[in-house]
């Protein structure tokens, strides 16, 4: 009952300060990396923040890092984290998950749809 | 031909405790009756459905972890899809699953007893002698 009350689930800690492109409606940080495109060999000291621009943190999968080997359907507060609000798989280039973790987080995510875990399309 | 499953399903939300635990004694007396073991049963209670089925927002959960074959879980599924107050349910093989984390779970114990002792709690001192 606790994760279906909290609406606005947290995004992976990876994925929070890097979205690549403006794929979630949600995301707040849009803003701020308003002009696109890396700029090579910008220097440091530009006009905010002095210092990085842009600045790409390296993303690294949450299950590799923490040890989590169990991807189980029944995990729901695991396994939201990698749904988007839409019910969508969040893809890995947005998460960091690492490919052997990504197939099973799917397979679990998908065995949780199936029980109503999980939706298969918004919230219901 | 021995493998584990865990059979998860809902049954309605307005059911009686009675004739839950009637469905569950029917389902473990079958699982007996054709040879397999029943390694536990597990209440989830009430939960929210993530989507509407047969118009119930709301669903008791039952977990139940058998062992036995393929016949066994087909017969399970039978039982479960003609029940009537069974709205959903899902069969998983997790034998195969276990094992791997076993494994895993060996290898990354004997690395942790491999590598220098210090803050190993269970290494203990049984194969690292040169530790001060």
């Amino acid at each position: 009952m606790a994760e279906e009350t909290k609406t606005a689930t947290p995004e992976p800690p990876a994925a929070e300060a890097q979205r690549p492109e403006g794929s979630r409606p949600e995301g707040q940080r849009e803003s701020r990396f308003g002009p696109r495109g890396p700029r090579p060999a910008g220097g440091p000291g530009g006009a905010r923040e002095g210092g990085r621009k842009y600045f790409r943190r390296k993303k690294v999968c949450k299950f590799c890092v923490e040890k989590i080997e169990a991807i189980n359907y029944k995990d729901v507060r695991l396994l939201s984290q990698f749904v988007a609000e839409s019910g969508k798989i969040v893809p890995r280039r947005l998460t960091g998950v690492c490919t052997p973790h990504q197939r099973r987080l799917s397979v679990a995510i998908k065995q949780a749809r199936n029980i109503a875990l999980l939706p298969f399309a918004g919230r219901a | 031909m021995n493998r584990t499953y865990e059979l998860m399903f809902i049954v309605r939300p307005d059911m009686a405790d009675e004739d839950l635990d009637k469905l569950i004694s029917t389902l473990e007396s079958q699982v007996t009756t054709s040879g397999g073991t029943v390694n536990g049963v597990e209440r989830m209670g009430k939960r929210r459905l993530a989507y509407t089925v047969r118009r119930f927002q709301d669903g008791m959960y039952v977990l139940l972890t058998v062992e036995g074959g393929g016949a066994l879980i087909h017969e399970l599924e039978r039982r479960l899809r003609v029940t009537e107050p069974v709205i959903k349910f899902l069969t998983v093989r997790i034998d195969e699953e276990r094992k791997r984390l076993d494994k895993i779970k060996q290898i990354r114990d004997a690395r942790r007893k491999a590598a220098p002792a210090p803050a190993t709690p269970e290494a203990g001192g049984e194969t690292t002698p040169a530790t001060p």
